[in-house]
């Protein structure tokens, strides 16, 4: 067993990373992520890696779009406003079908918000980091161990599937202090033909391109991408669920939310009322099949997230009316207490005792 | 054992490791024992988990609190408020100050080094054998040195706060008697205290403290594990 140390989850990131072979990061500070840079220019330079802070997050998005094409792992964070200076460098990613990890440390918006934790940028990750037709691997830890194991995960998955990987977090994830452990690890990164290193005389060039001439070209790469994306769906599903078994109101909740909202269903437990929770680690792919068993076995389903409901969405699409689902929430840098959630389990639970 | 022995005591070492748990338990400590205290939270580097989130308990202890303007804000404007100022001039109450992490922390304490050696001073810094990049001793020592270094003052003193939060226990705080001591043989430092949640036998200059930094989803029930 490894022994544990106590992490920020900031750093936590950037040493899994860096354990996962990724020495190579470009990024721009911002308030709750600024560590992850600070941690990785430190460490980088001594382990023979690439440290730089670019002029900017559009220039730090583009800095990985080439990294990612000469088939090396790079990685770059940043937190909800530089995450949307950089979404046209995301989707000119996964246009050109390449790997690399991003993070998101979520903090209020809109605009320049607030720095406080939210979890108002779900839409910006599951439906729309940029524009065109295409998915990211969305990635909700709840602690910072677990920000730890899926960091290996989510490189593995962008390179198996040649696609972009994000990791959401929020503010209070990456600014906590949490014991952890880093399981010994030996990164296996996948093979990459399509990398630009160089032909030496033996193979045509390689191009990295997401511009297509041809409208009929470009429809068929689409297709082919989402074909992938579809055997995504079918194998890469990660959810928790705790205490659903017998539970006759389930809750629905991701990220930091997810504990508040554990431990408001210890406390329903406490005062008799089987309340149970479904925790979706993957958001991209979406726990549709938990969701869907799920709202055919109660009556009420409550979304808690720090935001205005954007997960609900996704809840109700796959609950399909079969149950009631509702929303509770705090947002602009609120972080939801166990008793207020506890209020709403109370509320629709018909006020057990 | 006297912690508090200089008007101005300052808290300072690596992030995460138990500064403002060592200042909060320090500064009511003293004004449990009558002592009239203000608390500074000069911390400019970190957005959460500070000082100034426990302005109600300390302000029921009688401790003053005096806070960067825009502390617990959504605004990451680095101010602070002239009261700082004027509290390292005044004599009638003992000082704490709660800095910022590292040396980009420790820049904020710079600017008001010529009054604090003035006043007289502690510089306590505080060490965690289980935080990642100060595990090793010399890890522990270059960290303290570049911390005088941006401080401009020269630290007095070391606080063993090894802790891994609410897992804490006593074999961890035991193991690490041997780092602690290393950091003082090789910075020539008195140990100031050992912090402990929980009175445990063989840990020298024990200091029992509370936690009082915890994340939203903690219930009192799990407190008392820790």
């Amino acid at each position: 067993m490894a022994e544990k140390y106590l992490m920020k989850g900031n750093e936590a990131i950037a040493e899994a990373a860096i354990r996962n072979g990724c020495i190579h990061f470009f990024g721009y500070p911002i308030t709750p992520q600024t560590e992850v840079s600070a941690y990785m220019s430190k460490v980088l330079p001594k382990i023979g890696g690439t440290f730089l802070q670019a002029e900017s997050e559009i220039a730090a998005i583009n800095m990985v779009l080439g990294a990612a094409s000469c088939g090396v792992r790079a990685m770059t964070s940043s937190s909800s406003p530089g995450i949307s200076l950089k979404s046209e460098g995301v989707s000119y990613i996964a246009g050109s079908d390449l790997p690399c990890v991003i993070l998101n440390v979520m903090r209020g918006g809109p605009g320049l918000g607030g720095i406080q934790p939210s979890q108002a940028d779900y839409w910006q990750a599951t439906k729309a980091l940029g524009h065109g037709d295409f998915q990211l691997l969305v990635f909700a830890p709840a602690t910072v161990q677990e920000i730890v194991n899926l960091i290996g995960t989510a490189f593995d998955l962008a390179e198996k599937y040649r696609m972009p990987a994000l990791i959401l977090a929020d503010g209070m994830l990456g600014q906590m202090m949490e014991p952890v452990e880093f399981p010994e690890i030996t990164p296996k990164p996948a093979e990459k033909p399509y990398a630009t290193t160089g032909t030496q005389g033996k193979r045509k060039p390689n191009i990295i391109n997401s511009l297509y001439l041809q409208p009929d070209e470009l429809e068929r790469t689409v297709r082919e991408r989402f074909a992938r994306y579809d055997i995504i769906k079918q194998n890469e599903v990660r959810c928790e669920e705790y205490l659903t078994d017998d539970a006759e109101i389930i809750l629905v909740a991701y990220g930091a939310t997810a504990r508040v909202v554990r431990s408001a269903v210890e406390d329903a437990r406490a005062c008799g009322i089987k309340a149970g929770l479904i925790r979706p680690i993957t958001l991209w792919p979406f726990p549709e099949e938990a969701i869907r068993n799920a709202a055919a076995r109660v009556d009420h389903m409550i979304t808690v997230e720090m935001s205005m409901g954007q997960m609900v969405d996704d809840v109700r699409l796959y609950a399909n009316g079969q149950c009631d689902v509702h929303f509770f929430g705090h947002t602009g840098g609120i972080v939801p207490t166990p008793a207020e959630v506890l209020d709403q389990i109370k509320k629709y639970a018909g006020g057990a005792e | 054992m006297q912690i508090l022995n200089k008007p101005i005591t300052i808290i300072t070492g690596h992030y995460g490791s138990g500064k403002t748990n060592a200042a909060v338990n320090l500064a009511l400590s003293a004004a449990q024992a009558g002592q009239p205290v203000t608390i500074i939270d000069l911390d400019i580097v970190n957005p959460y988990f500070r000082t100034a989130d426990f302005i109600p308990t300390l302000q029921a202890h009688d401790i003053q609190v005096i806070a960067p303007v825009y502390a617990n804000s959504n605004l990451d404007i680095p101010v602070l408020p002239a009261s700082v100022d004027a509290a390292f001039s005044q004599t009638e109450r003992m000082v704490i100050v709660d800095v910022g992490g590292d040396d980009a922390g420790a820049i904020a304490l710079g600017r008001y080094a010529k009054k604090i050696e003035a006043r007289g001073y502690d510089l306590f810094c505080v060490v965690n054998a289980r935080r990642y990049l100060t595990k090793d001793s010399s890890q522990a020592v270059s960290m303290l040195r570049e911390i005088e270094q941006a401080a401009r003052l020269l630290a007095t003193g070391i606080i063993n706060n090894t802790n891994l939060g609410p897992q804490t226990t006593p074999e961890i705080l035991l193991d690490s008697v041997s780092f602690a001591a290393d950091v003082c043989a090789k910075t020539g430092l008195p140990l100031v205290c050992t912090c402990t949640t929980q009175p445990v036998s063989g840990l020298p200059d024990p200091f029992l403290v509370t936690r009082f930094v915890k994340a939203p989803w903690e219930t009192d029930q799990e407190d008392h594990t820790s």
